[in-house]
């Protein structure tokens, strides 16, 4: 199954969406490291990665006995491209920036 | 383990309909990268040891560097060095490995890009690149076959 659907299942949950958060700050971690801080046993977190593995939103190298794990957003930018033109790409990337800035000021005013 | 932090990296994968002959091509060939990497030319001598550049459509040359290994078409690892960003040609040469591997009736595209400093700017860059240039070699392949390659 390496379809949109899967793609979609796989980005259906909160604990999946956050181990690629990681990912998405630091590239290239452990299985160990990835569950580190989140409550979740080791096989939770083994099985979510399969289920990320299998939509092909996580991809790994081996490095020596370790398996490093890395996020792969080609399957989120393909899905991405059916509904965004390329032209909207700029306008929509500098809106985002402009929602970070915004919402970071916030942050430190509070 | 130690030294994994002292390097900046991606791995991207992506499944293509087509057949290995096919995407080597793709990789290698400039009047097929042209079509699909945002104008961009790829000139090289293909074998160990050759020179290896990226041309923009204005003749500027956007990267440089050299083939380390070659065996078409399953494997090609390249040393690779921005030239046009001053900041990112200052961090020297990264690697890039690309390795084509047949799976069912696809080919699964690997491409480990790899920095050895950690936050490097130059990753960082190619980082947002990579997934728009994978979808449209994908899909110049998949569906832009018959206006393409025949």
């Amino acid at each position: 199954m390496r379809s949109e659907d899967a793609v979609f299942r796989a980005l259906a949950d909160a604990s999946r969406r956050k181990l690629l958060d990681r990912l998405h700050r630091r590239n290239g971690q452990t299985l160990g490291e990835l569950g580190q801080g989140l409550g979740m046993t080791r096989q939770g977190v083994a099985k979510h990665l399969a289920i990320l593995r299998r939509a092909n939103l996580v991809s790994w190298r081996r490095e020596g006995r370790e398996r490093l794990h890395f996020i792969n957003p080609v399957p989120i930018n393909e899905i991405a491209e059916r509904w965004i033109n390329k032209f909207e790409r700029p306008r929509l990337e500098a809106l985002a920036e402009l929602k970070r800035k915004l919402e970071e000021n916030d942050g430190r005013q509070n | 383990m130690a030294d994994k932090t002292e390097e900046s990296r991606f791995v991207y994968v992506t499944f293509i309909r087509t057949t290995a002959e096919r995407l080597w091509q793709a990789l290698t060939d400039a009047e097929f990268t042209k079509q699909y990497w945002m104008g961009v030319r790829v000139n090289a001598e293909w074998k160990p040891g050759g020179a290896w550049q990226l041309v923009f459509p204005d003749g500027r040359i956007a990267d440089t560097g050299e083939v380390l290994e070659i065996d078409p078409p399953r494997r090609l690892v390249v040393k690779w060095r921005n030239e046009f960003m001053p900041e990112m040609k200052a961090e020297g040469y990264s690697q890039c490995v690309m390795e084509l591997e047949p799976l069912g009736e696809t080919i699964r595209l690997t491409i480990t890009h790899t920095m050895e400093r950690a936050d490097s700017k130059f990753i960082q860059a190619v980082t947002g690149g990579w997934p728009q240039i994978l979808s449209n070699l994908k899909s110049l392949l998949e569906t832009g076959t018959a206006m393409v390659l025949k």
